[in-house]
């Protein structure tokens, strides 16, 4: 066209970005790529093909990892960590540095590749995916400097097994491997078959870096090598990707010893409130949904509008969409690029193909005859009943239905299997503010979309997975406190044939929403002393209780609204309590156990009370330092209703240094009292019950563990489970918790001393709480 | 949607007079329930505008045909308290021939004018005269231009003698104190008066942005002065301490999406203060026709008030035909 026609259509014509230097690289190493062991690249080997989405051009061929590679990379990794986490943090944050550094220097090769690669835009690529890597890299080389004076108490994991997802891939890279280096840890990551090329070029810069040998390795291959990670001598895996090899993942790892953090799947809901400006909600949909096309784990996918709005909202919309430019990802005027794979492209269609629901708008766009392209789809009338509501899509379709008000906007929110993130827009700070804590998500958007940072935690709740990456929170999942723990020592209950020492006979029930009940079987066993004397008989609790008690807990939701200073008053009451019955409970402690430590244990036991009654209202949140003109909060929240296998040693404290820090933060708890030695909890009862603890928040079963851990561990209503009796617990509790990919915290049969600091402290409040990240971006 | 344009847009490339192929604006009642529902929020604005130049990048001869479109939506401007007649001659044969005749042959544009000239009251004399022939309209500044304080009746005997004088175009601007008060309804009474003695000479708001307070209050003022009759909505009069910015553009470009999705009636946009590169002047023409169509890309419905923006598109057009960046002092000045 001649530049007086141009004039005339004012067409944008193409702005094509270059891959000459991203395909000389590949060339340069003879497009096969072999693995990045312990410093150097090994031998290519036999592999797979990586093509280009966007034209279905071979890429390379890369070499997938077998069992002695997956090896010889852990290995190098456990060789190297040591060395670097004795490094010290300003070691560390010296790499960490100049690995962003030389990100930024090859921030253009690293985009055009990850597009040629991935199918994404180069904007996107160029603008967020490669500064938000680079970000995480100076990030967390302040988190190296700051170890040491930060968390004295930390330390490394060791190894970490790390596999990533193909939507962000050196985005995902960085927020994987830059909190790992800077905690201490060593790391051996896989990328996926699709896109991996980044990762290579990744680990080119690593030597550019001039990191010790073996502290990155990076293997290539399909999931079939991710279970060999998985598998592998690593001390812990980090997963981002889909919910089902998620939930393979935290089955695979039961009992394993293995630290775990997973960042799932999502099906987002993008609430507009009648009140918002609806221009900005609807460009912000952009952001959204069409924003990697959407294949996005935190996408805002079902977007939910106020009725008084929902045609307008919807016209503009439909506007928007077809303003979308979709088509070759290289060029920068390009929104909407390639769908990663054949194979992705199938499902988006198939799932299309079968939804017959509610009436569906494509972007009246031009689209691409050839490649891996999608038009944006927007799909409205739905009810949630609906597939298209429920499943994660993962393509460039957004469904949507309507809602009346504020409270069924949360209702429908909430009503999904996932928990990741939710966006909000209103204009008014009272609503957005209200409705944010509500959410069952990691992150909250208001009046913004897909915001992220180093600086605030990444993840989700339910199926979303747990853990966070980025932020304080963040650190967690790659540190452990220091010292060696001793193995748990084994202990049974007594036996014995003595009379009943009580002149009376008492019945010890189940405490379940506030109530003392009989066991749902009917059955009891005999408790006796040490000295063999009858001392009672205690319910054995079976799957039916554990259910009832689920069901109570759930009716005192209520308590997780109250306020710090309500919770620590009660929690100070409990002391009170208990302290007024102290003789009795230190006697029984020592009819049961033997010996004379009754009185102490529960001098700290009302010590411990006193201890979470003081956090009740100070475990704070935090504003983060996010480089926005606005707000991250970081909220603490409970968890919900989290199961809490007591541990058999100090059956009082044991069972009070749970219960306390998660009443105190909010949660409702179903305590399985100490097996051997149940009669402290069921005395504790009448305590609960003279202390305005509200019926729910805590619940008693008793009998053996083994009968309640794996429901409680499978209860799809149960938030969280923390094992601390005997050790085959751990594994069985953890492989069970997959079901809803609940939190655990297991003892992996290791003991812990409850009369120490051990017994109290971070680790019991952070087990006690959610991280939530609410975005507040402002502007007068 | 209720009227469609009477006529496709014009192919002719000169001379760029106002296409007069849409039906104007004639306002509408008042309708407060609509003003007050309108809501803009900052960050999210700014976001959009922000992001906007990164997602579309014109290149090579696009960029060159999209530079020269520019320059045919330019108001020419002089508004200095030093203007002379002698000046406003210069000025005006700049706009006859913006960019030098060889550049233009080279691009095969033989004929190309700015969209009109922009001066006092007292210069249109003078600019009638350099312009005679030549097509391009004469626009005013008007009502007490910039502060607008002036008593009622001034301002509106003003945009009248403006008229006579032979204005086709008057850019009036509104008391900022009836927004910043909330008297909307002072606001519409005004714009409503101004539009009424224009006549047939269209009439451009300027809103002064910069002084509104927030973007609120700039949505609220374009979607009033839309109401009552504005053939153009305008940012400033280049005299704020700030002037026309990406985020108040979007603002105002919604508002006449609105507007028009609402009435069938196309308001044209002039942003006026502080363009003066020619990238960002590409970027206002993708912001236009992103956010309201390529309808809105011609000079009936969009101007740029400039006075330094012409120089720097002149560069790029050279450096365009001849691959080399070129110089400012290559370029005859205005």
């Amino acid at each position: 066209m001649t530049v007086s026609e141009i004039f005339e259509t004012m067409d944008y014509g193409t702005a094509p970005e270059t891959a000459a230097e991203a395909c000389a690289w590949i060339k340069r190493h003879g497009a096969r790529f072999g693995h990045f062991i312990d410093g150097s690249f090994t031998k290519p080997g036999r592999g797979f093909e990586s093509h280009n989405p966007a034209t279905g051009d071979l890429l390379a061929t890369l070499t997938q990892a077998t069992q002695a590679e997956v090896d010889a990379a852990a290995r190098a990794a456990r060789k190297a960590q040591p060395k670097w986490e004795a490094l010290g943090g300003h070691g560390r944050a010296r790499y960490l540095y100049a690995l962003a550094r030389l990100l930024q220097k090859h921030s253009r090769l690293f985009a055009v590749l990850e597009t040629l690669d991935n199918g994404k835009p180069i904007r996107e690529a160029r603008d967020i995916d490669i500064p938000l890597a680079q970000r995480h890299f100076y990030y967390h080389a302040g988190m190296a400097q700051l170890m040491e004076d930060a968390l004295p108490d930390r330390c490394a994991l060791g190894v970490c097994g790390q596999i990533i997802p193909w939507n962000f891939p050196l985005l995902m890279l960085a927020w994987k491997i830059a909190p790992a280096l800077a905690m201490g840890n060593t790391v051996v990551l896989k990328p996926t078959e699709w896109t991996s090329l980044t990762a290579l070029l990744f680990a080119e810069i690593c030597q550019q870096a001039g990191l010790p040998k073996g502290v990155v390795n990076i293997v290539t291959g399909d999931g079939t090598v991710g279970e060999k990670i998985v598998a592998a001598q690593v001390d812990k895996i980090a997963f981002t990707g889909s919910t089902s090899v998620g939930r393979g993942i935290r089955a695979a790892t039961a009992g394993s010893g293995k630290a775990l953090t997973l960042e799932l799947g999502g099906k987002s809901p993008y609430i507009v409130f009648d009140d918002a400006d609806i221009d900005s909600a609807v460009e912000g949909l952009v952001d959204a949904i069409w924003f990697n096309q959407g294949q996005v784990c935190c996408a805002g996918a079902r977007l939910l509008v106020q009725e008084p709005i929902a045609d307008l909202f919807y016209r503009k919309l439909r506007a928007r969409m077809d303003k979308l430019r979709v088509g070759n990802p290289l060029d920068k005027s390009i929104d909407v690029g390639a769908i990663i794979d054949p194979a992705q492209l199938q499902r988006i269609t198939a799932l299309m193909a079968a939804n017959d629901a509610g009436e569906s708008h494509l972007a009246a766009t031009e689209i691409p005859g050839t490649g891996c392209f999608y038009p944006p789809t927007l799909v409205t009338g739905l009810n949630p009943a609906d597939t298209l509501m429920q499943e994660e899509i993962f393509g460039p379709v957004l469904v949507s239905t309507t809602f009346r008000t504020p409270a069924e906007a949360v209702q429908l929110a909430n009503n999904t299997r996932y928990g990741l993130a939710a966006t909000v827009w209103s204009e008014n700070i009272n609503l957005a503010l209200d409705i944010a804590p509500k959410l069952a998500t990691g992150i909250v958007w208001i009046n913004s979309t897909n915001m992220m940072d180093a600086a605030a935690g990444f993840g989700g709740v339910r199926e979303s997975g747990f853990g966070r990456e980025g932020g304080w929170e963040g650190l967690t999942a790659y540190t452990k406190p220091k010292g060696k723990a001793k193995p748990l020592k084994e202990i049974t209950a007594f036996a014995g044939d003595d009379a009943p020492a009580d002149p009376i006979d008492r019945t010890a029930k189940l405490y379940i929403g506030g109530k003392q009940t009989r066991p749902d079987g009917g059955y009891s066993r005999p408790v006796w002393a040490k000295s063999g004397a009858l001392i009672g008989h205690v319910s054995l609790a079976n799957r039916k209780d554990l259910r009832n008690a689920v069901e109570a807990a759930q009716a005192a939701k209520g308590w997780s609204q109250t306020t710090g200073h309500l919770r620590a008053q009660i929690l100070y009451y409990l002391a009170e309590n208990l302290s007024a019955r102290a003789d009795e409970f230190a006697k029984r402690l020592n009819a049961m156990q033997g010996g004379k430590a009754g009185a102490e244990e529960v001098d700290l036991a009302i010590k411990r009370l006193f201890t979470y009654a003081a956090w009740a209202d100070k475990y704070d949140g935090q504003i983060h330092g996010v480089p926005i003109r606005g707000i991250a909060l970081a909220m603490k929240e409970p968890v919900g209703t989290i199961g809490v296998i007591c541990p058999n040693e100090a059956p009082l404290l044991g069972m009070i240094s749970c219960m306390a820090p998660a009443i105190a933060m909010g949660n409702c708890v179903i305590l399985a009292a100490s097996e051997p030695f149940p009669l402290a909890a069921t005395d504790f009862v009448q305590v609960l019950e003279t202390s305005d603890v509200p019926a729910g928040v805590v619940n008693i079963l008793t009998g053996p563990h083994g009968d309640v851990a794996g429901d409680m561990a499978a209860h799809m209503d149960i938030d969280g489970v923390w094992s601390f009796g005997a050790a085959p617990l751990s594994e069985e509790v953890e492989r069970a918790s997959a079901s809803n990919l609940k939190r655990t915290w297991v003892n992996n049969g290791m003991a812990r001393d409850w009369s120490g600091s051990d017994g109290q402290g971070p680790a019991f409040l952070e087990a006690a709480t959610e991280v939530k990240n609410i975005w507040v971006p402002y502007g007068a | 949607m209720q009227t469609q344009t009477k006529s496709g847009p014009s192919h002719t490339s000169a001379p760029q007079l106002p296409q007069v192929t849409e039906p104007r604006n004639p306002g509408m009642d008042l309708d407060m329930n609509w003003v007050m529902r309108l809501q803009a929020n900052t960050s999210a604005i700014e976001r959009r505008a922000a992001s906007l130049p990164a997602r579309r990048s014109v290149k090579k001869s696009h960029q060159a045909a999209w530079l020269l479109r520019a320059i045919s939506c330019i108001d020419l401007t002089t508004l200095s308290g030093d203007d002379t007649e002698r000046r406003v001659a210069r000025l005006c044969a700049k706009a006859r021939q913006p960019v030098s005749a060889d550049l233009l042959r080279a691009l095969d544009m033989p004929t190309l004018t700015t969209g009109a000239v922009c001066v006092y009251h007292e210069m249109i004399p003078a600019a009638l005269r350099a312009l005679q022939g030549s097509g391009i309209p004469v626009a005013a500044v008007s009502t007490g231009f910039p502060a607008g304080l002036s008593p009622l009746h001034l301002r509106i005997a003003e945009i009248e003698e403006s008229v006579k004088a032979g204005a086709a175009e008057i850019d009036i601007v509104i008391s900022r104190r009836h927004v910043l008060t909330g008297d909307w309804q002072a606001l519409y009474d005004e714009m409503r008066a101004f539009r009424a003695a224009c006549g047939d000479a269209h009439v451009k708001a300027i809103l002064a942005t910069g002084e509104l307070g927030n973007l609120r209050n700039v949505a609220r003022a374009s979607m009033i002065c839309m109401m009552a009759g504005a053939d153009f909505i305008k940012t400033s009069t280049g005299k704020e301490a700030v002037n026309a910015t990406l985020p108040v553009t979007l603002v105002m470009l919604r508002a006449i999406r609105d507007y028009y999705d609402r009435t069938g009636y196309r308001v044209g946009y002039k942003p006026a203060g502080g363009i003066s590169k020619a990238k960002d002047a590409v970027t206002y023409l993708a912001l236009l026709k992103e956010e309201l169509g390529d309808r809105w890309l011609r000079p009936d419905l969009f101007r740029f008030g400039a006075s330094s923006l012409l120089n720097d598109i002149e560069r790029q057009l050279e450096h365009h035909v001849t691959g080399s960046y070129s110089a400012a002092y290559r370029h005859a000045t205005s």
